[in-house]
Order: structure tokens, then C-alpha cells, then sequence
């Protein structure tokens, strides 16, 4: 029940999100706010199973929202920033050693195992290639092997205690 | 001041011509997961085009249907990964 | 201003230019996948953001609303992206590997390993 009620809030929120600025009253218009509140319903009640399910419901704390925007903007950008200009380096060059490695990654969720591996894919040199469904262990295929059995640092620094800290 | 519309133009221009290349990747292949990394891209770049064009034509109707094209090619793209996984 | 949103509209533009040169440079689907992937998420980033900034300034100097919905979707549109790419980057490696094609020139394969082919 809980979990129909939050994703419903949410997609209202988002419903305003879209409209935004298309009236009189402030930002919005009366119809467009009337008109979200059944809109909302319905993408609640198609969605709601997921939340709790898949999404676990200590994502609603706020803390971990702020922890993440500063994940976002501050060692995920320069990480991003790193493998662009490695891969730039790698286009031009022509430099490459790749092979697929497995890292023991620790997590148990699959919320948290999904941001692990996005965050491993836009992140220097790896991407993630599959995942063993019952140790939660990462294949990655990364670009320039340095070592056949590597630790997950060596590969993805500290993402995996990110990954623990914002969405398990 | 801000007579950017050229500049966005520009961009948008570059990004379609990309596109191509993109295709031309889905073309050459050789396997079939080389050509949908070829659509994946084309996908990226639409997009990006989308959201330029949208500021070099003032309108915002350009970035609404962006945003419909990211998640609906985001849906083709599983579809087709899981196609060639194991078939429908 | 103008200059910052040209500026990133550049860096964007050259990064988005990398990705459709490693398309071609690289020799197998997933170094494809790292060129492709990377460098256009990061020049999308970069052309998103030019527009975010040329709406929100505009909407600073002439205050009609409709430029502050152009960021503010812009900003949608580049969550949007930024979700849906690396996940389906890695849905195209996964099912390139279960379809049995091996990444060239490699130096280890773990999960081939554990499936026998290596």
C-alpha cells in the first residue's frame, strides 16, 4: 500500500515538473493541476509494485539524495572526465589490451549492484559486461589489462563503497 | 547579446552528420551486435540533435519528443539485446 | 555568457566527433562500445548543457517563461540519457557475448571461462 502511495506522489511531481509554467495560477494552470491527480493515480497504480520490490525504501531518505548529487557532480564528473580524455587517447593511438576480468564487488541489492555497473561503464577503461546472479560478481571488460585477477580498486577505485553508501 | 541561434544550428548540423556515420557503422557491421552498437549511437545523437535544434528553433516541443525518443530507443535497444540473447 | 554556451557547445561537438570515430578505429564490438558509449554521453552532457544555460539565461534577460520550460526540459531530456545509455551499452555486451561473439585480441576472458569456451 505504502509503496503505491510514494509512486504516485512521485509521478505527480513529476507530472508538474512537465507542465510547468503553462498558466495562471503561479508557475502552473488549475486544469493542468486537476488533470495530474488522475494521471498520477494511474501511473501509481501501474508502477507501484515496483518500489519496494526492486527499489529499496531507504532510497526516501534524504541524505542519500545529497550524498548522490555530490557523487553526480564531484568524483563521478572527474572519473567521466578521465575516460574521456582516455578514450581520446585511445582513438587516436590505437593503443589497446583489452580482456573481460571478474571483481568482487560485496553488494547485495540489485539497486545498488545497477549503479555500480552503470557507473563502472562511463568510468575509465571498463565496461560492464555480465553480472554471476548468485555472488553479485562483476564481468568487466576492460581496455587495458594490467593485472588477470584484479582487486576492485584497481579497476573502479572506490565506486563499490559509493555504490553500498547511497543505494543499498 | 545571446545571437546564438547559428551556433545551435551549427551543432545540430554536426550531430545529424555523426548520425551518419553512425548508420554507416550499422551498415559496414560485421557481426549483428556491431550494428546495434551503430543504432545505439544513431539513438544518442538524436537525441542530442534534438535538444539543440530545440534552442536553435525556440521551441520546446523539439526537447518534449526528445525526451519520449530516449526512453522509447533505451526500450528498443533491450528489446533487440534480448532478441539476440536467447530469441523472442 | 555567449561564450561559455559556445565554448560547451564545442567541447560537446568534439566529443560527440570522437565517439563516431571510435565506431570506426576500434576493431571489436566492445571497445566499440567503450568509444561509443563514453564519448557521446559525455559531448551529449556537454551540448545539454549549453542549451540548459542559453535557456536559463534568456529567461534571466527577458523573463518569458517559455525558455526557463526549454532548460528545465532540457534537463529531463539529459537525465533521461543519462540513464538509459550505459544500461543499454551493457544489454548490447551481454548479449554479444551470449551470442558467441569474443572479444579479438584479448588477453583474458573470465566469462568465457566460467562458460567453457575460452
Amino acid at each position: 500500500m505504502g509503496s503505491y502511495v510514494v509512486v504516485t506522489i512521485l509521478s505527480y511531481l513529476f507530472y508538474l515538473i512537465l507542465t510547468m509554467s503553462s498558466g495562471d495560477l503561479g508557475l502552473w494552470s488549475s486544469s493542468e493541476l486537476v488533470v495530474g491527480i488522475p494521471v498520477a493515480l494511474v501511473a501509481g497504480l501501474a508502477g507501484g509494485r515496483v518500489f519496494g520490490e526492486y527499489v529499496p525504501a531507504s532510497l526516501l531518505n534524504p541524505i542519500k539524495w545529497v550524498l548522490f548529487l555530490y557523487y553526480v557532480f564531484v568524483p563521478f564528473f572527474i572519473a567521466m572526465a578521465k575516460a574521456n580524455i582516455d578514450v581520446a587517447m585511445r582513438v587516436l593511438t590505437g593503443k589497446i589490451n583489452p580482456g573481460i576480468v571478474r571483481i568482487k564487488t560485496g553488494l547485495k541489492k540489485s539497486m545498488s549492484l545497477t549503479f555500480l555497473a552503470n557507473s563502472i561503464t562511463l568510468t575509465p577503461g571498463t565496461l560492464s559486461v555480465d553480472v554471476d546472479e548468485e555472488s553479485n560478481d562483476l564481468y568487466v571488460h576492460w581496455i587495458d589489462v594490467k593485472n588477470i585477477e584484479p582487486e576492485p580498486a584497481e579497476v573502479c577505485g572506490d565506486f563499490p563503497q559509493w555504490a553500498r553508501r547511497i543505494a543499498e | 547579446m545571446m545571437e546564438l541561434g547559428g551556433w545551435f544550428m551549427m551543432a545540430g548540423v554536426l550531430l545529424v552528420v555523426f548520425g551518419f556515420l553512425a548508420v554507416g557503422r550499422s551498415a559496414l557491421g560485421p557481426t549483428v551486435p556491431d550494428r546495434v552498437v551503430g543504432l545505439d549511437t544513431l539513438n544518442t545523437y538524436v537525441v542530442a540533435a534534438m535538444i539543440v535544434f530545440g534552442a536553435a528553433f525556440d521551441s520546446v516541443i523539439y526537447v518534449d519528443i526528445a525526451i519520449v525518443y530516449a526512453l522509447l530507443s533505451f526500450v528498443a535497444t533491450l528489446f533487440i539485446a534480448r532478441y539476440l540473447e536467447r530469441g523472442l | 555568457m555567449s561564450g561559455i554556451v559556445a565554448l560547451f557547445l564545442i567541447i560537446g561537438i568534439a566529443f560527440n566527433c570522437l565517439g563516431a570515430i571510435a565506431l570506426y578505429r576500434f576493431p571489436d564490438v566492445y571497445t566499440r562500445l567503450h568509444g561509443a558509449t563514453k564519448a557521446t554521453t559525455f559531448g551529449s552532457i556537454f551540448t545539454s548543457l549549453a542549451v540548459v544555460l542559453y535557456g536559463f539565461t534568456k529567461w534571466a534577460y527577458t523573463g518569458e517563461p517559455r525558455f526557463c520550460v526549454l532548460a528545465v526540459h532540457a534537463i529531463l531530456a539529459l537525465i533521461a540519457l543519462l540513464l538509459t545509455n550505459p544500461t543499454g551499452a551493457h544489454a548490447i555486451a551481454r548479449a554479444a557475448h551470449r551470442s558467441g561473439v569474443m572479444p579479438k585480441r584479448a588477453v583474458v576472458d573470465k566469462l568465457a571461462e566460467r562458460e567453457g569456451k575460452w
